[in-house]
């Protein structure tokens, strides 16, 4: 771990003006993955602002009949919260499926939609990658690791978003809202928040380095059933090979891009009265990636597209 | 040198008149360690500040180092020293061998240029913190010439060699046997290479008491340690006092030294201060021994009644090019089923990667999913049940060498496995089951291992205190030696618990060969045992012939041991009276335990049979384990709650052997994919959510004098076959290569338009 700087912010100004005057800094919430990134050299911030004081944990309703959850929320309160999981489940089983109850006690909303990715070669700092190193490679292009995007990859970056919180978001329709030193304040759909990597996959977000998330913003939660459900490899503490969420008719899969992936060309089918199958399909007609893989996904979009319209839970 | 016929007779443990033996009583050091105050090798007290080491690996798997530069690590912050092979203090040639009565010879750090796998120790920092020292090891440069790699096992299988000193086991002959039988099968199973992952990692707190050197090291032979390190300086070994107290899981891991013992011992003595060496997760992942993949062949010819004709195992394993280790996969066949004609052997694949070697039940472990899962097969084309076919082929005598069981209660353990599990409600007809989206089944499989007995001794020390410290040059990797030899010393003297200290994990002791093989509890038990025998004839003689003692004049060899008294009839002494009266040390007496002469005479293991119950998600091909359960023999148990939690704990490493453990090897850089314990999937809490175990009432009188056997690993022999066969019986789909991972199970179901 490189030395660096370490500031608590007393309030939110104090963290962006920090943010603004130190180049390369790093906001620090929960820090589960911030400081793990740290240990390994991935992220060699000269300074790190805390954040994790601020008074930005309230879960609250919004007069457009909504929730308000503050960036600073652990990812343990939201699940637990009795609206989420009156009115929107699929969220709340979306959080519980990450990690371990340890982890989700210390990881709030923002730093789980800002997590990096888990890629095992950006993971290893002696390996080629250009989200590490921009320009040295992609050793997953050729690699072993099994969880590869099939939407929205490049040639310099097939990596995915390991946040299941943000599936479950991206189906909601969540907005993201940012402000920064200068004052000015953002609104940011949660789907696009993240950067498809293109030929800088380095930028994962459109965040401004002094750019803060405070809070994240569920509107009326749509008519219709909801589901979650994530594929791993064993049972509980680790990441997706593919997910899904379900929320009314929209519809998103997670593990499959550098984003949360709406699926428009699913729900445009479901819209025009095709089956789950067939709008499973309709989706995955434009994925790239291992037939394995495509093959995963278009069954558990279609089984959990038609457990939400089952109305049967998860 | 004694014979099996003189462990018959009752003793005192066997007799257990106070009821320790069996006693599933709390971990001796159970309380230290969940408060956190058990210091491990990292933490203990140093008698003076430490230096902290961190050792920077290769990023090469073959070839040699063309230039280093240190500079700028040696300029960073609070930086002491930085080594490479240029400047590393003196150390013996590999190998070499000062005392011909080493175990160990000498291991160099940092020895060459040569790098021979991705991982290796190529430079050590030693700074004021762990973080500098981390830090400055990041600006080490160096610069490498690659050479070609042997890196990936399964497209170097044409280079399998024989295993160095070994023919394969031939009895009858095999291929006629099989060409001529009415039922076949043939198949080729895969198990991959697979971690440790033990939670503490290696690491080593050294300092120097003016010539000798004190080590506080995580390993689980403390002999093997003391002389490799010894070797390593080039020192005699009482110039080198190791201790080991406590150890965060060894599995195997932790049978040898690795290069932060070394490094820390020639820091400590280059800087004159003490010196903490850790391992990175990643390096243990990386720089220590590893399980190998393992090809395996089966070949099994019956005749319609299910009588075994012929049998067959060849097994291909890969070691490090100069570091020869065979992973036994095909030994375990050779003991378990009747077979006229019979072919077991192994054959070795070299590779540039870290060297391979023992992993908790090393051999059985990967080996044994395959022939289990074989007779699976085997009575599935029978039309039979596969507990029926085995008991068709279970030996009158080993098959290997027609000598007579000591014990053998495998039928048993199946039919009451069976009884327990419910075995009779399962269907047959593979893919039968639905429940919602799940396919159901059920498996089984049976489990076998060794027991063996190595020479050990001990020393055991009264005090006027009535308190008994029984010492021992042995280790408690987690399993529980210090529970057991607690209750072995209580019941063999007439003590309660709390009157019994057990000191182990330091090479000034009584030695013993250490944890592994599960000869654990049976060597190191069997000399506490035979120590405390001596400690009682010591005691009656003393009562017997000091005129102080009510037992003053008696016969001695009447003499009996109860509730902290030394007795007689009606008459008695205090042991804490003898002891006070026999001087302020107390009495202090020495034993051991070899092996009988006649042990070989028997062929002796412990069995099991393993039941499992799963779930596959018809639309991923998540495999969950839903129940299992097994029923085990292994001798009088000596404390059931620590033998449950070791047998559970071995079919919980068989759950991970079948659904998801597996590191593969780059080929582009002979590193390992996963190299953290959020990347090796070894089993969690959910998935094991019921899963249980029963030891039958057992003793094997030609064990040792306890009658006695070996726990560790004989709950993960079979236990992953069991689960892979209720894979098969759940969707009917038999896969071969493990782990079942949900990306296989959901090809398989695909390929059959599931
Ligand atoms: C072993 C393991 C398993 C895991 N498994 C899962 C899983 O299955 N599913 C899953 O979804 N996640 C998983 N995670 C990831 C975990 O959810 C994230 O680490 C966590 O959500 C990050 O939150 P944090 O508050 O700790 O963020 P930190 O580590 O503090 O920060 C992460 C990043 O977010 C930035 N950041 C934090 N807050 C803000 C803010 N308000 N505004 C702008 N930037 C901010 C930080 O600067 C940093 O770059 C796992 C993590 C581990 C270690
Ligand atoms: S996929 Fe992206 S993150 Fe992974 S190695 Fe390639 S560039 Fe790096």
């Amino acid at each position: 771990m490189k030395p660096f700087a370490f500031e608590r912010a007393r309030d939110v100004d104090h963290a962006l003006s920090l943010a603004a005057a130190s180049p390369g800094a790093r906001f620090l919430a929960g820090g589960t993955n911030l400081l793990d990134l740290m240990k390994l050299e991935i992220e060699q911030p000269p300074r790190l602002i805390d954040v994790g004081r601020l008074p930005l944990a309230d879960i609250a309703e919004t007069a457009a009949g909504g929730l308000r959850i503050g960036a600073l929320a652990t990812n343990t309160a939201v699940a637990s919260d009795p609206k989420v999981r009156r009115r929107y489940p699929a969220l709340a089983r979306a959080i519980l499926a990450g990690g371990s109850v340890q982890l989700r006690n210390k990881a709030t909303v923002g730093g789980n939609l800002m997590q990096r990715t888990r890629c095992p070669y950006f993971m290893d700092a002696a390996k080629p990658c250009n989200k590490r190193l921009p320009g040295s490679g992609c050793s997953a292009m050729e690699g072993l690791s099994s969880t590869l995007a099939l939407f929205g990859a490049s040639e310099m970056c097939i990596a995915v978003s390991p946040s299941d919180m943000s599936v479950a978001l991206a189906a909601f329709d969540a907005v993201a809202e940012t402000v920064r030193a200068d004052g000015s304040v953002q609104r940011r759909s949660v789907e696009t928040l993240h950067r498809l990597p293109g030929e800088a996959p380095q930028v994962d977000t459109d965040l401004a380095p002094d750019e803060l998330i405070l809070a994240v913003e569920l509107p009326p939660p749509p008519e219709g059933g909801q589901a979650w459900r994530k594929v791993r490899a064993r049972a509980s503490y680790t990441g997706a090979l593919a997910s899904v969420a379900v929320a009314g008719d929209r519809v998103a899969l997670g593990a499959v891009a550098a984003r949360p992936w709406r699926a428009r060309a699913a729900e445009s089918a479901l819209a025009d009265g095709a089956s789950p199958a067939e709008a499973a399909a309709a989706e995955l007609a434009s994925a790239e990636g291992e037939d394995g893989r495509k093959a995963l996904v278009r069954r558990l979009a279609a089984d959990v597209i038609r457990q939400a319209r089952e109305g049967v839970g998860s | 040198m004694s014979t099996v016929r003189d462990w018959a007779a009752p003793n005192p443990v066997t007799e257990n008149r106070s009821g320790l033996i069996g006693k599933p009583v709390d971990r001796y050091e159970g309380r230290l360690k969940v408060t956190g105050t058990a210091p491990y090798a990292y933490e203990v007290e140093t008698p003076a500040p430490p230096l902290f080491g961190h050792i920077v690996s290769s990023t090469l798997a073959r070839g040699r180092i063309a230039s280093v530069d240190i500079s700028a690590a040696e300029a960073a912050p609070g930086v002491v020293r930085v080594w490479t092979h240029l400047n590393v203090p003196a150390q013996a040639a590999r190998g070499t061998r000062l005392n011909p009565r080493s175990q160990r010879a000498s291991n160099p750090a940092l020895e060459s240029d040569r790098v021979e796998h991705y991982g290796q120790s190529v430079a050590f920092v030693l700074a004021d913190t762990p973080e500098n020292a981390r830090a400055a090891g990041g600006l080490v440069r160096i610069t490498y010439e690659a050479e070609p790699a042997d890196l990936d096992f399964l497209s170097s299988l044409d280079q399998a060699g024989p295993a160095p000193g070994e023919e394969d086991a031939r009895i009858g002959d095999f291929e006629a046997g099989y060409s001529a039988s009415e039922v076949t099968v043939d198949a080729t199973w895969f198990s991959p290479l697979q971690n440790h992952a033990q939670m503490e990692p290696c690491a080593t707190t050294a300092w120097w008491e003016g010539d000798k050197v004190v080590v506080h090291t995580s390993i689980q032979m403390v002999k093997g340690g003391q002389h490799a390190l010894a070797e390593t300086l080039g020192v005699p070994s009482d110039r080198v006092r190791l201790f080991t107290r406590y150890i965060g899981g060894g599995f195997g891991g932790k049978g040898q030294s690795y290069d932060d013992l070394t490094l820390a011992a020639l820091g400590a003595r280059e800087t004159g201060r003490p010196v903490r060496v850790a391992y990175t997760r990643q390096q243990m992942f990386q720089a220590t021994i590893h399980r190998p993949a393992v090809q395996m062949r089966v070949r099994l010819g019956a005749d319609q009644s299910g009588r075994l004709n012929a049998m067959a195992l060849e097994a291909v394993t890969h070691c490090a090019r100069n570091a020869p280790f065979v992973e036994h996969a095909a030994n375990f066949a050779r003991n378990l089923y009747a077979a006229p004609n019979r072919l077991t052997g192994h054959r070795l694949v070299r590779l540039d990667i870290p060297h391979a070697g023992a992993m908790r039940a090393p051999g059985e472990a990967p080996g044994m999913l395959s022939l289990e899962c074989a007779m699976d097969e085997l009575a599935e084309t029978l039309g039979l049940d596969p507990i029926e076919l085995r008991i068709r082929n279970e030996p009158e005598v080993d098959p290997d060498n027609a000598k007579p069981f000591s014990v053998r209660q495998l039928v048993r353990c199946m039919q009451e496995g069976a009884q327990q599990f419910g075995w009779e409600r399962r269907n047959p007809v593979p893919g039968a089951v639905r429940e919602g989206r799940w396919y159901v089944g059920m498996g089984m499989a049976t489990a076998i291992r060794g027991n063996f007995l190595l020479p050990a001794k001990a020393g055991l020390r009264l005090t006027g205190d009535g308190v008994a410290t029984l010492t021992q040059g042995m280790t408690d990797i987690g399993t529980g030696t210090y529970t057991i030899l607690a209750q072995i010393t209580g019941e063999t003297l007439g003590l309660t618990l709390d009157q019994v200290r057990v000191e182990l994990g330091d090479s000034d002791m009584p030695p013993a060969p250490g944890s592994g093989g599960q000869f654990g509890a049976a060597t190191a038990g069997s000399a506490a045992y035979e120590t405390g025998m001596v400690m009682r004839r010591r005691l009656a003689e003393l009562a017997a012939g000091d005129p102080r003692s009510p037992l003053y004049g008696e016969d001695p060899t009447l003499m009996d041991f109860a509730n902290g008294n030394i007795v007689l009839g009606n008459r008695s002494e205090s042991l804490a009276a003898l002891a006070a009266r026999a001087g302020p040390e107390g009495v202090y007496v020495e034993g051991g335990i070899s092996p009988a002469a006649d042990a070989r005479d028997w062929s002796q293991h412990t069995y099991g049979a393993q039941f499992a119950e799963v779930g596959v998600d018809s639309v991923t091909g998540e495999v969950r384990l839903r129940r299992m359960f097994g029923v085990f023999a292994a001798g009088r148990i000596l404390n059931a709650k620590l033998a449950k939690s070791q047998i559970t704990g071995g079919m919980i490493w068989g759950v991970g052997a079948a659904l998801t453990e597996s590191n593969p090897v780059d080929p582009r850089y002979g590193s390992f994919l996963h190299q953290d314990l959020g990347g090796y999937l070894a089993p969690v809490h959910a998935d094991i959510v019921n899963l249980d175990a029963v030891l039958l009432d057992e003793a094997d009188d030609k064990a040792n004098p306890m009658g006695i056997k070996g726990v560790g690993e004989l709950g993960i022999c079979g236990a992953g076959a069991a689960i892979a066969n209720a894979v098969y019986n759940a969707c009917g789909v038999r896969l071969r290569d493990y782990p079942l991972t949900p990306d296989k199970v959901l090809a398989a179901l695909e390929a059959k338009g599931l």
